[in-house]
């Protein structure tokens, strides 16, 4: 044993020391800063969502007295089994499962239709060659990043004439046609090695099975991105579903939420308890959505390699 | 197993560049055929077109006895391995090499014989239920193998296969390649930018450069009597030694800077004339002896099993090969050209004289 090879250890423990006394000396400023910007802004996020939560907790007359509550009240089990169970509206014909379910059929319906559509619209894009294919994806581009509200009448006129109002077809057709989803799958699918191509056409693979066994699953994780987006945006659409239907029991949730506090009926208090209970109904699915598939999203990141 | 013939391939992309004048080479069966050439030279150009990947501009190519121009890859009987593998991301080590088969509508349990016994061969048994990603960079270069192999094809085409990996693990899939093909008796055709795998592994090599075939031969051939400059300096680790000549016609040979070399065979052409000789060909004494001059000793390189003495002939880099007995001391040396050793090249025209 040399003389080097004892002193080695005794310098660690000296160093493992001295950043230990390093650590405990100053007062960590910056961490308390940094905490408490965060804290602030959880509790900012956090907050109305608690106070929505706490208010549908409460009887409607309590509300409308009080305003919104920040305590828990005696009448939850009540306001969720009327928001939810009991049909409600000008017709009494909607129940909130009903619009629950509308909501799901709208945000799924939304988000698989935007990603298969913008999945074989850049197929073609990037895989095809044909005239004017530049052309023809700037051209969907820059048309589809006009905001529905501006072709929403030219677009009313349409699904109304083809007779779809007050169907599910003309509450999801029209919206599917997706240019940011076009353009991420486009760069997506740039980024597959063409040797990926080559081999599987030496295996014998067509365009649609290269599609189907070998693009979709190296898109998955895309397609996981996509979808979170999509169905967060299909679930929220307001403006569209109050167009494009009139009878109640092809409301969304989005939309019932509004009704109920619209509807006076003689002197009747709005129903603020039922109200604030459909919100926190509405919002869950998403929420779900978000973590379930951002952690799928993430695995996917983590695993594949191209 | 089959023959291939490429009758005058030629190929001009649609921007007008012409990646491969027309060109022609008969590959036997069960050859290993190796082409080699700078980046750019066509010969990826020409495996492509054998593989259906291109279109073939002129000519046409057979492969067994049927003319495959207008087949698709996939009916031409081919497998082919790619430098970065290509391996399937998504599917595991099995299903990769089951991919193709599959496509086929092969019976399942056919499915699985052919791939047991590629991975039995290639020894990735173990392997067969991992995904891409959890494999070395050798381990995937099997993968891609096992899937060429399962195929049964009548032609392999290798791009490059070994590029991506480090030189030790390169050497070894070398010979493990080769082994593999002769066991197999596959013709073989063999893309590499690397002239130490085309000497080690073709049965002949085509030698291309700028969209041509410049020769093609066994690597014997090639080395010992190359038919063009560019094949003399491409070939060899370290290449060639080109100086500048002339011959007056009599048997008269001057070499720039060098002096007079007597050459025993009458040549067909006078005039200025390029003189090529390989390194270990070069003859270095200690003390002037007859038909010997002197050079200076720049630096040597140490190769452990010899050494390499680099120096300058009038402004042309020189390099000779030394064996390990041979001592050096003192800045000059005198070197001999043995004139039986010496490759003589029209200066014009770079072809072999």
């Amino acid at each position: 044993m040399s003389s080097s090879d004892l002193q080695a250890p005794t310098g660690t423990t000296i160093t493992a020391a001295g950043a230990a006394a390093v650590s405990k000396k100053p007062f960590a400023w910056r961490q308390i800063v940094d905490h408490v910007v965060l804290i602030a802004g959880s509790l900012f996020m956090l907050i109305p969502v608690l106070m929505a939560f706490m208010t549908s907790s409460h009887s409607d007359i309590t509300v409308h007295t009080n305003g919104l509550q920040m305590t828990f009240g005696g009448h939850l089990a009540e306001n969720y089994h009327e928001a939810m169970l009991v049909p409600g509206g000008f017709t009494k014909t909607v129940d909130g499962m009903r619009m629950l379910m509308n909501s799901f059929i709208l945000g799924i319906g939304f988000s698989v239709g935007k990603i298969i559509i913008s999945m074989l619209a850049a197929y073609a894009i990037v895989y095809f060659q044909f005239r004017f294919a530049t052309l023809a994806f700037w051209a969907i581009f820059t048309t589809l990043l006009l905001p529905l509200e501006v072709r929403i009448l030219p677009s009313y006129e349409i699904v109304q004439g083809m007779g779809l109002v007050n169907t599910y077809t003309g509450l999801i057709v029209p919206l599917i046609a997706s240019a940011t989803g076009t353009f991420f799958f486009r760069q997506f699918f740039k980024s597959v090695p063409n040797e990926l191509i080559e081999a599987a056409r030496i295996d014998g693979a067509g365009p649609v099975k290269f599609f189907i066994d070998i693009l979709v699953p190296l898109s998955k994780t895309m397609i996981a991105a996509i979808f979170i987006i999509m169905f967060v945006f299909g679930w929220n659409q307001y403006l569209w579903p109050t167009i494009m239907t009139t009878d109640e029991s092809f409301f969304t949730l989005v939309r019932g939420i509004k009704q109920i506090l619209n509807v006076f009926i003689g002197s009747q208090i709005p129903e603020y308890g039922q109200a604030m209970a459909l919100a926190i109904v509405a919002m869950v699915p998403p929420v779900l959505v978000v973590v379930i598939f951002q952690s799928w999203f993430v695995k996917g990141l983590v695993e594949s390699d191209k | 197993m089959a023959k291939v013939v490429i009758d005058n391939v030629r190929k001009v992309y649609p921007n007008g560049t012409e990646a491969l004048s027309p060109s022609s080479l008969n590959i036997e069966d069960g050859e290993f055929i190796v082409l080699v050439g700078p980046s750019g030279c066509g010969k990826s150009t020409l495996l492509r077109m054998i593989a259906g990947l291109e279109d073939i501009t002129e000519g046409s190519i057979s492969i067994g006895e049927r003319v495959v121009n207008t087949l698709d890859p996939a009916e031409r009987d081919i497998a082919m391995v790619f430098q970065n593998y290509a391996l399937y991301p998504h599917m595991s080590v099995y299903k990769n090499m089951a991919y193709g088969l599959k496509n086929r509508g092969m019976p399942k349990a056919d499915i699985d014989t052919a791939v047991q016994k590629a991975a039995k061969l290639l020894h990735i048994e173990e392997f067969l239920n991992r995904k891409p990603s959890q494999l070395s960079g050798g381990q995937r270069q099997r993968v891609a193998m096992g899937r060429a192999i399962v195929r049964d094809p009548a032609l392999f085409l290798f791009d490059e296969p070994l590029s991506n990996l480090d030189a030790k693990l390169r050497n070894q899939m070398r010979i493990e390649i080769r082994k593999l093909q002769r066991e197999l008796g596959v013709t073989s055709i063999y893309v590499t930018h690397d002239q130490i795998e085309a000497m080690t592994m073709a049965d002949r090599i085509a030698v291309l450069n700028t969209g041509k075939i410049e020769q093609i031969g066994t690597p014997a051939q090639i080395y010992h009597t190359p038919a063009s400059i560019f094949v003399a300096s491409f070939m060899g680790a370290p290449p060639m030694n080109i100086l500048n000549g002339h011959y007056n016609g009599n048997g008269g040979l001057e070499i720039k800077d060098l002096g007079h070399v007597a050459v025993d065979h009458k040549l067909e052409v006078t005039g200025d004339i390029q003189v090529g000789i390989r390194p270990e060909n070069v003859e270095i004494h200690r003390k002037e002896e007859p038909h010997t001059i002197p050079i200076k000793v720049d630096f040597l390189e140490e190769l452990g099993a010899g050494r390499l003495l680099h120096t300058t002939i009038g402004s042309t880099p020189f390099i000779a090969h030394l064996d390990n007995e041979h001592q050096i001391d003192g800045e000059t040396v005198f070197a001999h050209l043995p004139a039986k050793a010496l490759h003589l090249f029209d200066a014009s025209t770079g072809r072999r004289v």
